[in-house]
């Protein structure tokens, strides 16, 4: 106490490095899906407007089909978001979200044989949440007890998933015979698709979950720090169990209504959504290191992956395009988060 | 340092043992440690000061012997239970969640939480901003940006939010293993003067350090382990540099 000089024990002028790159480069990455999505937006715009004459954005049409499209994807980014911000991947989620699919529609069958055609419909949606809940209790319970690592885990559950939707569905498509459900698939409030409305409020939730909750707060920790996490009490084995049932329903919710967009369940509904959902969490300024992540920042990535995949095919480009556009924003997209550690000292300790 | 020996001990370990197999890693070791006491423990690599730590926070039982606090024998089947009752061990390797804020590492794990619109439960961060703030004044440390990540500080601060964290949850007897080890040496003497703040607050602070400067300069009274068993125990004011390392080496 004798031997320190007051300049050394008030550290605020310290800790501010004072380096104002270094705070112009954070924001940059922060915000960097908002940005991607932006200029995106005014590229489509103006190769639009030179080619055809024609408006992209202010087009409702387009703006509508961009929402709906982006909708499955984003439910599994959502789950996708918490697990890679936790330091783990999911990658069972694409045929978890296609088991559901098949299970929302076989569900939904079975019970307008029975009841009312509402109440069938949502019977059909929890029986699909339901039982996406199941692959996701493995997963955490391999994850979390018998310690095998997400990548892995995920891995052999994207095969059994995978599996038991083919089986489940009969190798084909199941066709839903429910008027209710092809309307929430379909239909509009005010000129809003009702898949948008579901999806915005679950993006809310989601976004209360992550930001406001113990849950979401330990999750962060786990991510950063999995043994100072374990320290300072938190159970971690209950969280990862969690964790993962949190982002197989998700997936859930999301071939549900898949299959109230198609009227039919498809056990391959979400295998080409996968890829897109861990896209669009990094995108949205996530680092698969784990740690770092926002709902609303995958929001941003979800709709720059759709805006990619939806403009291109509105201008007229081979679709096979998409592909390499939305491969080179994941690059670019990591390469800022890379450069914004550099500057920013975070790892020192590394 | 006599009315300090008159006063309880604040926790008491008597002929612990723990052995590993047949490996003896700690055998029937002694040791108190006294309201506003700093009691170091030295020892080479292997001598038993790491079990000796382990079994008074609780990460495993003694195979013997017991531990009183206050006079009353505890036994703790985890460290949460030892943290309960006022055991708290800062490691090393900084036991924090790098992006997290001081508030928030403060609180991990028993977040304070309010109601928006009557209902809503959220995480109440002004509560843990104001909490990190006065924590941290407590222990002369003055820190303006209370939502920025712990990584934006350095290493020293980090150890003092650790510290930090441990005197908000009212921690009495502190276990410090290597607290400097990682630190450039202001920031060593940052964490020292924290030892002496820790000490004028009344806490008991077991301090593990290999580095003999240290030592004198923050401890009460150090015991030497050598091969699980202890050494020697000597007042820093009655000892020098080479009494304690032949101790140490069993010269």
């Amino acid at each position: 106490m004798t031997s320190t000089s007051p300049t050394e024990t008030h550290v605020a002028p310290q800790a501010d490095h004072g380096d104002p790159a270094r705070s112009w480069l954070a924001r940059v990455a922060e915000g960097r899906a908002w940005l991607f999505l932006a200029g995106l937006i005014i590229c489509f715009e103006v190769w639009s407007r030179l080619s055809f004459g024609a408006t992209f954005v202010l087009n409702p049409f387009n703006v509508q089909s961009i929402a709906i499209f982006a909708v499955a994807p984003l439910l599994l980014a959502t789950g996708q978001t918490f697990v890679i911000i936790s330091g783990g991947i999911d990658l069972s989620l694409g045929f978890i979200m296609g088991l559901a699919a098949v299970v929302a529609a076989h569900a939904t069958n079975m019970a307008g044989v029975a009841m009312p055609v509402p109440l069938a419909m949502m019977l059909g949606i929890l029986a699909a949440v339901i039982v996406a809940g199941v692959p996701g209790v493995i997963n955490g319970l391999l994850i979390s007890r018998l310690r095998i690592p997400p990548f892995i885990g995920t891995l052999g559950m994207f095969g059994v998933a995978r599996g038991a939707a083919f089986l489940l569905a009969g190798g084909t498509t199941v066709p839903v015979q429910n008027s209710w459900f092809a309307l929430l698939g379909n239909g509009r409030f005010y000129g809003v698709p009702y898949l948008v409305i579901i999806a915005a409020v679950f993006v809310v939730v989601m976004h209360y979950i992550l930001s406001q909750t113990r849950f979401g707060q330990h999750n962060y920790a786990i991510g950063a720090n999995v043994q100072a996490a374990s320290r300072a009490g938190i159970d971690i084995k209950g969280h990862i169990l969690r964790l993962y049932v949190l982002s197989a329903m998700c997936a859930g919710l999301g071939g549900a209504l898949y299959a109230a967009r198609f009227t039919a369940g498809a056990a391959q509904a979400g295998e080409p959504l996968l890829l897109d959902s861990v896209a669009a969490v990094v995108i949205g300024g996530a680092s698969l290191f784990g740690g770092s992540g926002t709902i609303f920042g995958t929001v941003a990535g979800a709709l720059v992956i759709a805006v990619i995949q939806y403009g291109l095919v509105f201008v007229n480009v081979e679709p096979f395009w998409q592909f390499i556009a939305v491969g080179l924003v994941i690059i670019v997209s990591v390469l800022i988060d890379q450069a914004q550690r550099r500057f920013s000292g975070a790892r020192q300790d590394e | 340092m006599n009315s300090s020996e008159q006063t309880a001990p604040l926790l008491e370990v008597r002929h612990l043992s723990k052995h590993f197999g047949a490996v003896q890693a700690l055998n029937d070791f002694s040791m108190a440690v006294r309201p506003g006491e700093v009691v170091a423990l030295a020892g080479d690599n292997g001598a038993g000061k790491t079990t000796l730590i382990k079994a008074i926070s609780g990460v495993f039982q003694p195979t013997g012997g017991e531990i009183l606090l206050r006079g009353q024998p505890v036994t703790f089947a985890t460290p949460q239970e030892a943290r309960e009752k006022g055991i708290e061990t800062i490691y090393q390797d900084l036991a924090l969640a790098d992006n997290l804020s001081i508030g928030a590492n403060i609180f991990l794990g028993r977040e304070p939480m309010r109601k928006v619109f009557g209902f809503l439960p959220v995480l109440d961060r002004k509560a843990m901003a104001v909490a990190a703030k006065q924590t941290m004044g407590r222990l002369d440390f003055h820190v303006s940006r209370l939502d920025a990540p712990v990584s934006n500080f350095s290493g020293g601060q980090r150890q003092a939010v650790a510290i930090g964290r441990a005197v908000y949850w009212d921690a009495q007897i502190l276990i410090m293993d290597e607290p400097t080890a990682a630190l450039g040496v202001p920031e060593q003497r940052k964490v020292i003067s924290l030892i002496h703040q820790l000490k004028a607050q009344g806490r008991g602070v077991i301090f593990i350090s290999h580095n003999l400067q240290d030592i004198f300069a923050v401890s009460d009274r150090i015991v030497v382990l050598r091969r699980g068993i202890q050494a020697g125990e000597r007042k820093i004011s009655e000892t020098n540099h080479d009494e304690v390392v032949k101790l140490m080496v069993g010269g």
